[in-house]
């Protein structure tokens, strides 16, 4: 990769130590990438936030760096491992909220935009088409390549921290119009979105860089979030396009079979103890939806929704907390399914989830088994 | 030989999977020890290893996991995968694990368990010892 004078001197060390740790994970970056020249970004994603995901190490390293480290662009970031509103309802432990309120403390310092979602593209406006931005959070980067017209690496979480520091990123072959080398044939009829969780994840497996997916018809918000979030659990890949694809292009079937391989992956009870919605989190539409499916209705075990801050207190103002509170839900601001530690295994046997990426992260991280439903069979089975 | 990633001059021995990892959901970040059930390498440590394997996947705070890993003392001497991505390249830059790319060939020719040595600086990279 081609470096400018300038860039060149910041990897040297000239420009200070963090310059130095930016510009060596950017090359890394634009190595593993092969890239030729380092791009302008305008806004940059972090990942990396959650004590429970980071640990000790990054606690401290974010803390390190906060001392000197200031963001260069608009810079917002990934969701925390709990809601400080509803800390004292759970069995959380001293350290774990010290710890987290360090994390969120440095991020804050770098100048960092304390927005602790995952979807950052619901909740913010959408730059022009082509913009080049750094998205770490998995689903997140595949939902700005493949629907909102932005261009991202599959950013990891320092190569994004790299890029909010630096202003700038590898311009790697997901930055240019490559074109997939595979083409998804979806053959599955009938599909909701726990199915399209399942695509994504498959989608993952056999995607390189990118994806083209044949057969889909309309899809709704919560079905293109289930893919992008099934996808960016399971690979490497961060785009599909909605296409056939050239002529002579691979192409593989994604069908029941294919739905029967997932299910028995990350399906491992029959029924779980309490539910949980959002991973993604979910936004202003699906609390809308959800409200209105869940009228006259209310659950018989804990349902936990995960939402961005900014969205409960628009669906508070609306009305839709006060009625899925007296559905028997909790709503929560600022965190997410994945690896939260208001769900372990001392209380929890089981977690029902409508989730491809929840399940994921809850079996294997949290160590909890999984129940896989669709949200309407959810509320059918679990909403009396 | 692909390309090199991180630099670095060490010995040690193959642990080798030819599934991908994602170093989020499921490495110990204290230990090292692999927690899916359905993993080649469930229940191992790949703590002073040279882990061989297709490429990481999944999470991008993967590499916070490989930082912490290194941090405390129980990561790999080095990694050697066929396919770069984003969470194992700048996991292992900012903690210092050397970092390899290789052929297909070049894979399936390294065995578990062989002991070898990976030097960026020398001609061959990687040698049987």
């Amino acid at each position: 990769m081609k470096l400018s004078r300038e860039e060149e001197s910041a990897l040297k060390g000239e420009q200070g130590e963090i310059m130095e740790m930016a510009y060596r994970i950017l090359v890394a970056t634009g190595e593993a990438t092969d890239a030729e020249k380092l791009v302008p970004i305008e806004w940059a994603h972090l990942s990396g936030v959650n004590y429970n995901t980071i640990g000790d190490a990054g606690e401290e390293f974010l803390s390190g760096i906060s001392k000197d480290a200031r963001v260069k662009v608009k810079t917002t970031l990934n969701p925390m491992g709990f809601d400080i509103d509803n800390a004292s309802n759970y069995d959380l432990d001293e350290n774990f909220i010290l710890k987290q309120l360090s994390i969120r403390n440095s991020y804050e310092t770098m100048g960092v935009t304390p927005s602790f979602s995952c979807i950052p593209y619901e909740i913010f406006d959408i730059p022009k088409k082509g913009t080049q931005v750094a998205f770490a959070e998995s689903n997140a980067a595949i939902h700005a390549n493949s629907y909102d017209n932005l261009k991202t690496n599959k950013e990891s979480a320092f190569s994004a921290l790299a890029s909010a520091i630096t202003g700038k990123s590898p311009y790697s072959s997901l930055r240019k119009d490559d074109l997939p080398n595979l083409t998804i044939q979806m053959k599955v009829k009938n599909a909701n979105e726990l199915t399209y969780g399942m695509l994504g994840f498959f989608a993952g497996k056999v995607g390189d860089v990118s994806v083209n997916i044949s057969g889909l018809g309309k899809m709704d918000t919560r079905q293109c979030k289930a893919m992008c979030g099934g996808m960016g659990t399971s690979g490497t890949c961060a785009k599909f396009l909605f296409e056939e694809g050239q002529p002579g292009i691979e192409k593989v079937d994604f069908d029941e079979k294919e739905v029967q391989k997932v299910h028995d992956e990350l399906n491992t009870a029959e029924k779980g103890d309490i539910i949980t919605l959002g991973s993604p989190q979910l936004g202003l539409e699906e609390i809308s939806d959800l409200t209105e499916k869940l009228k006259g209705r209310s659950f018989e075990k804990q349902c936990m929704i995960f939402t961005p801050r900014t969205v409960k207190e628009q669906a508070k103002k609306i009305g839709y907390i006060d009625e899925l509170e007296r559905a028997g839900c909790k709503v929560l601001a600022d965190c997410c399914t994945c690896l939260t530690p208001l769900i372990n295994k001392e209380n929890v046997d089981a977690v029902t989830t409508n989730s491809i990426k929840g399940a994921f992260y809850l079996k294997n991280s949290n160590g909890v088994d999984v129940n896989l439903k669709s949200l309407s069979q959810i509320i059918a089975d679990e909403a009396k | 030989m692909k390309k090199i990633l991180v630099n670095g001059n060490v010995k040690g021995s193959i642990l080798k999977t030819e599934m991908p990892i994602n170093f989020l959901g499921i490495v110990d970040k204290k230990t090292g020890v692999i927690s899916d059930k359905n993993h080649e390498l469930y229940q191992k440590s790949i703590k002073d290893s040279i882990l061989l394997f297709p490429s990481g996947i999944g999470s991008s705070v993967g590499a916070y996991t490989i930082y912490s890993i290194k941090s405390n003392n129980s990561s790999p001497v080095a990694m050697i995968c066929k396919k770069a991505d984003l969470t194992v390249a700048t996991g292992c830059a900012l903690a210092n694990i050397p970092l390899v790319i290789i052929s297909d060939e070049e894979f399936s020719s390294l065995e578990n368990g062989q002991e070898i040595s990976i030097d960026t600086e020398s001609a061959n990279i990687i040698a049987k010892i």
